[in-house]
C-alpha cells in the first residue's frame, strides 16, 4: 500500500456470530452464548481495543433469513435464530466499554418515535455521549404482522405493479424521514442548562427551555416535549444503510453518516457521485454527509486462506453466501490496499461486516489497524471525547437555543 | 424464624417526596446516580430496584410543573445498563400497557433477563388519558374503562410470545448444524385489542416470563392483579388499611386458581433512620417542611380544590372558596384520586381550625408522616411486624434523597434485618427475581388464560371491594408509577 493516507474512520458492524450464515458452525464461534451479555461485551472490547471508531448492532423485527440479500425468515433449526434488542444491549455495553461509539439499529416503521428518540438519548447519558441510530425501515410483511397495525406488501410482492413497489418503497422512507425528524426534535426539546435548581423561587426546570415540538406529519402526530434531557452529544449520531437514490436521499435528509455498498472502483466513484447529488437536491445541514463503505471481509489467516475460508463457510451454511456489499477475500495487505483506493475517491471511512466474528474481528483490530497506523491513516490512541468529535461532526447547537 | 421481608428500591421520583434542594441531591439523569443506587441496594441484598414511567411531562395551569424533579431518562435502557453493573438485584420496570406492542415489549423483556441472567420484572401500568396519546402514534384512543382490558390482553401477549421458544430450544450443535432445536418462535394471539401472528425472534427469557408488577388502585386494577400479576405495588402500607388491603387481594386469588403466596403485595414506604427515635422525628418534620415549600403547598391544595390557587398565600388561611367539582383539565399527567373534593375540603378546614394551622401547614400534614420512622432497631421491628401480622410481604422504599438516600438504611437497618433471620445473609448462588422473591416457575401463557376464563365465571356473585380513599401519601406514590 501507499506510505501516506490521511485518517479513515472504522467501524465493525456486529451481527450474530459474524455475517456469514456458515459462520456459527466454525469452532470458535460461541454461538450457544451469543444471547449473553458477555458475548457482546466481549466484541465490542476486542472492537475497542482496535480503536475503531464504533461498532454498529443489526437488529430486525422477525429472525434472520438465508443471507444479508434474501431476508425471508429461513424455517427449520439448521440457522442462527434469534437476536437481542440491539438498543438495551448497546446502554448494557456501554457500562463496560469506555470509548467505543455504540450504535443500534432501530426500525422506524413499526416504533413509537417517542419511545425511540428517549432511549436513544438515554444509551447517550448512560454511554457518556457514545450513542448512535442506525435507522432501518421494516418493509416486510411478516414483520407487519407481528404488530398487526397496518398491512405492508412488501417490496418483492410478485404482483406488484413496479409503480406500486415504487410508492410503497417512498412512503416507507418518507415516514421513517418523519420519524427522523421528530426524534431529533425531541432530543433538542430540552435546552442545556434547563435544569436550574434554583431554591429561591423552589423551581427545578426553568420550563422556558423546554419546547413542545407539536410535530404533524402524513403518519403521526407528536407533542412533546420529551421526558429525557438533552443528550451529552445534543444530537447523537444518526446513521443509514443505503443502495438506491431513496434511501441516499432518506440519509441526506437526516442523517450524519451514510454506509453504501460499492463492488467495485468504478461502481465506489459512482456511488459517490449519486449521494452527494442526492445531497445536493434534499440535504438541508451545511456538513455533508460522512460516507462509509461497507464491506464483507474474510481474511487470510495463518491456515487458510480467505477464499479457502469462504469456501468452508458456504459448506457449512449449505449455500454460496450472497450480500448486498462487497466481499473481501485476502489479506489485511490487500484489503488495506482497497481502503486507501476508495478513500482517495473521497470515502470517510469503512463498516468492516466481519464474515466470522471469532477470526475475522481480531484480525482487523490486530494486523488491519497496526498496518493502517503505520500508513497514517488510524489513530494510534482514543481521545476523551464524543462520538460525534471522533468523527469530525460539528457541535450540535440547539435549534431553540437563544443567541447569546 | 420470621418470615423474609421482601425488600424493593425504588429510584427517587418526580414527586415533592424527592427533595432536590438538600445539599445531597445529585443527578438525577446522569447513570453514576443509578448505579450508585443499585449497588447500594445490591450492598443491602435487596431483592429488586424499581424504576417508575413517565410519558409526558406534568402540567399544572396549563404549564410544564417545575417544582419537583422533572425528566428522566428511559426505564428499559437504564435497567439493561444496571443489569451491566450488578449481578443479583432484580431490575424492575414501569412500562406502560397502553401505549405500546407486545412483540417490541416482549424482546425488550427478554433482552433485560437475558442480559440480567433472570433478573427482569416488568410494572404494569395503564393510562388512557389523550394528554399523554398526544405523544404517540395512536393518540388518547383507548376508552378508560378499557385500560385494564388491553393491559389484560397485554400481558397475555407477551407471555404467547415469551412461550413460543422452548425453554432449551437454542442448542447451538455445531457438528449437526442444528442451531435450534424445537420450538424456536411460531407464535399467534389474536383478542380484541391484538391479532399477531408470525416468529418471535428473541429466545425464551431464563426466568421463563419476567416478574409481573400492577399498580393501580381500581377495582379494575385489583382484579387485574389477582388474575395476571406476581407482585403488586400499593400504597396500602399501613395498620387496619394495609390489612384489609392485603386480605381483600388475597382473597381474590381463590378465583383464578391461585394461592395466596403467589402474590406478593410491596407497598410503597417512605422512611427517615435516626440515631434514636426522636432524632428521626426530627428530621422527619425537618424532610416534611422540605418537600412542601410554600408554592408546592398550593399546588397540592389545588389538586383538592381542582382551582387555581395561585394569588393565596401559603403562610394565611386556607382558601375560602368551595372546590371545583367538575372534572377540569387544570392538572395533566397525574393520577387524580380526590373522589369527594367537598368532603375532603371540609375535613382541612376542620384540622386547621383545631390545630390552628395555615395553609402551607396544612398541605404538610395531609402530605403524611414518612411510613417508617426512628432508630434502626425500630424500623426493623415495625417491617418484621407488618409482615408477620398480614399488612404486607414487604416493602417497596422510596428514599427523598438521590442517590445516596438508601445508604442509612442499608448501612444501619439491613444488619439488624439479617440478623433476626427476616433477611438473607448472602444471595443464593444464580438466584432469579423470581427466586428471590419465591414466586414458583413461570405458568404458560395458555394455562393463566385457563385460570383467567374459571375467574370470569366464578365473578358473576362477587362482591365489589371496598372503595377506601387512599391517603395523600398514596397519592404522591402512586402517580410515579
Amino acid at each position: 500500500m501507499t506510505s501516506s493516507l490521511s485518517p479513515i474512520h472504522l467501524a465493525i458492524a456486529l451481527d450474530g456470530t459474524g455475517w456469514h450464515p456458515g459462520s456459527w458452525r466454525q469452532p470458535h464461534s460461541r454461538a450457544a452464548e451469543v444471547f449473553s451479555g458477555a458475548y457482546w461485551t466481549d466484541l465490542a472490547r476486542e472492537a475497542e481495543h482496535g480503536l475503531v471508531d464504533f461498532v454498529t448492532i443489526e437488529d430486525s423485527f422477525t429472525v434472520q433469513g438465508a443471507s444479508p440479500l434474501d431476508p425471508t425468515p429461513v424455517p427449520g433449526g439448521g440457522r442462527l435464530r434469534g437476536r437481542l434488542d440491539a438498543s438495551l444491549l448497546a446502554s448494557f455495553v456501554a457500562t463496560r466499554t469506555e470509548h467505543i461509539g455504540l450504535v443500534p439499529t432501530i426500525t422506524t416503521t413499526h416504533t413509537e418515535p417517542f419511545h425511540v428518540s428517549k432511549n436513544l438519548a438515554t444509551l447517550d447519558h448512560v454511554s457518556n455521549g457514545r450513542g448512535g441510530w442506525r435507522v432501518q425501515v421494516s418493509g416486510r410483511p411478516g414483520e407487519a404482522e407481528h404488530f398487526g397495525r397496518r398491512r405492508i406488501p412488501g417490496f418483492f410482492d410478485p404482483e406488484a405493479s413496479s409503480e406500486e413497489k415504487s410508492a410503497r418503497v417512498n412512503e416507507l422512507f418518507d415516514e421513517a424521514a418523519d420519524v427522523v425528524e421528530v426524534v431529533r426534535q425531541l432530543w433538542d426539546s430540552w435546552e442545556d442548562g434547563a435544569e436550574i435548581r434554583d431554591s429561591a423561587t423552589g423551581r427545578f426546570i426553568d420550563r422556558d427551555k423546554l419546547h413542545y415540538i407539536d410535530f404533524e406529519g402524513d403518519f403521526f402526530s407528536v407533542r412533546g416535549p420529551s421526558i429525557t434531557p438533552r443528550p451529552p452529544q445534543g444530537q447523537p449520531v444518526v446513521t443509514a444503510l443505503g443502495h438506491a437514490t431513496i434511501p441516499y436521499e432518506l440519509a441526506a435528509r437526516g442523517a450524519d453518516v451514510l454506509f453504501v455498498t460499492p463492488h467495485d472502483d468504478d461502481s465506489a466513484a459512482r456511488i459517490l457521485g449519486e449521494v452527494r447529488d442526492a445531497e445536493a437536491r434534499v440535504r438541508a445541514d451545511e456538513t455533508p454527509l460522512l460516507v462509509f463503505a461497507d464491506l464483507e471481509v474474510v481474511l487470510d489467516t495463518p491456515e487458510a486462506s480467505g477464499a479457502q475460508r469462504l469456501t468452508a463457510l458456504d459448506e457449512a451454511a449449505g449455500q454460496e453466501f450472497a450480500s448486498d456489499a462487497l466481499i473481501v477475500t485476502g489479506s489485511v495487505t490487500e484489503l488495506a490496499a482497497l481502503i486507501g483506493r476508495w478513500q482517495a475517491l473521497g470515502y470517510g471511512g469503512f463498516r468492516l461486516r466481519p464474515a466470522e466474528h471469532a477470526v475475522d474481528l481480531p484480525l482487523i483490530t490486530g494486523s488491519l489497524v497496526p498496518l493502517l497506523q503505520e500508513a497514517g491513516a488510524f489513530r494510534t490512541a482514543y481521545d476523551q471525547t464524543t462520538l460525534r468529535d471522533r468523527l469530525g461532526l460539528p457541535l450540535a447547537a440547539n435549534r431553540h437555543a437563544t443567541a447569546s | 424464624m420470621p418470615k423474609q421481608v421482601i425488600l424493593g428500591a425504588h429510584f427517587p421520583g418526580v414527586n415533592n417526596t424527592t427533595v432536590w434542594s438538600d445539599p445531597r441531591s445529585g443527578s438525577h439523569i446522569e447513570f453514576e446516580s443509578f448505579r450508585r443506587f443499585a449497588q447500594a441496594a445490591e450492598r443491602g441484598r435487596f431483592d429488586f430496584l424499581f424504576l417508575a414511567e413517565g410519558l409526558a411531562l406534568r402540567e399544572q395551569r396549563g404549564h410544564i410543573h417545575d417544582l419537583d424533579v422533572v425528566g428522566r431518562p428511559d426505564t428499559l435502557p437504564v435497567l439493561a445498563a444496571l443489569a451491566g453493573v450488578t449481578e443479583h438485584l432484580g431490575l424492575v420496570g414501569t412500562i406502560n400497557a397502553t401505549f405500546n406492542e407486545p412483540y417490541e415489549l416482549a424482546r425488550q423483556f427478554a433482552t433485560l433477563d437475558l442480559l440480567s441472567q433472570g433478573r427482569a420484572g416488568w410494572n404494569v401500568v395503564t393510562s388512557s388519558d389523550a394528554f399523554t396519546g398526544a405523544n404517540f402514534r395512536r393518540g388518547g384512543y383507548l376508552p378508560r374503562e378499557q385500560r385494564y382490558a388491553r393491559a389484560q390482553s397485554q400481558v397475555t401477549a407477551n407471555r404467547h410470545l415469551w412461550d413460543s421458544w422452548g425453554q432449551d430450544a437454542v442448542v447451538a450443535d455445531r457438528e449437526a448444524g442444528r442451531f435450534t432445536d424445537g420450538p424456536a418462535g411460531e407464535f399467534a394471539y389474536a383478542s380484541e385489542f391484538f391479532d399477531i401472528h408470525g416468529t418471535f425472534n428473541t429466545p425464551r427469557p431464563p426466568q421463563g416470563h419476567p416478574v409481573i408488577f400492577q399498580a393501580g388502585d381500581s377495582e379494575d386494577g385489583r382484579e387485574f392483579a389477582a388474575r395476571t400479576a406476581d407482585a403488586i405495588f400499593t400504597g396500602h402500607g399501613s395498620g387496619d388499611d394495609g390489612r384489609a388491603f392485603y386480605r381483600d387481594i388475597k382473597r381474590r386469588l381463590a378465583c383464578y386458581g391461585r394461592r395466596p403466596e403467589d402474590l406478593k403485595i410491596l407497598p410503597a414506604a417512605t422512611f427517615i433512620v435516626g440515631g434514636t427515635d426522636d432524632e428521626a422525628h426530627r428530621i422527619s418534620d425537618e424532610v416534611r417542611r422540605q418537600q412542601v415549600s410554600g408554592q408546592t403547598a398550593l399546588l397540592i391544595l389545588e389538586r383538592i380544590w381542582n382551582r387555581d390557587l395561585r394569588d393565596y398565600d401559603p403562610d394565611g388561611p386556607l382558601p375560602d372558596i368551595e372546590p371545583e367539582t367538575q372534572p377540569g383539565t387544570l392538572i395533566q399527567g397525574r393520577v387524580q384520586h380526590v373522589k369527594d373534593p367537598a368532603a375532603e375540603v371540609a375535613r382541612l378546614r376542620e384540622l386547621a381550625r383545631d390545630k390552628n394551622l395555615s395553609l402551607r401547614e396544612v398541605a404538610i400534614e395531609i402530605s403524611a408522616r414518612q411510613n417508617f420512622v426512628g432508630s434502626p432497631e425500630t424500623i426493623a421491628d415495625a417491617l418484621i411486624d407488618a409482615v408477620e401480622t398480614g399488612v404486607s410481604d414487604g416493602y417497596i422504599l422510596v428514599p427523598h434523597i438521590t442517590p445516596g438516600g438508601l445508604d442509612d438504611f442499608v448501612d444501619q437497618v439491613v444488619p439488624i434485618l439479617t440478623e433476626r433471620g427476616a433477611l438473607r445473609s448472602e444471595y443464593a448462588e444464580g438466584s432469579t427475581l423470581r427466586d428471590h422473591l419465591a414466586l414458583g416457575a413461570a405458568r404458560p401463557a395458555t394455562d393463566w388464560e385457563a385460570g383467567s376464563a374459571a375467574g370470569q365465571a366464578d365473578l358473576s356473585g362477587h362482591e365489589s371491594a371496598s372503595h377506601d380513599l387512599p391517603s395523600h401519601d398514596l397519592t404522591e406514590q402512586k402517580e410515579s408509577a
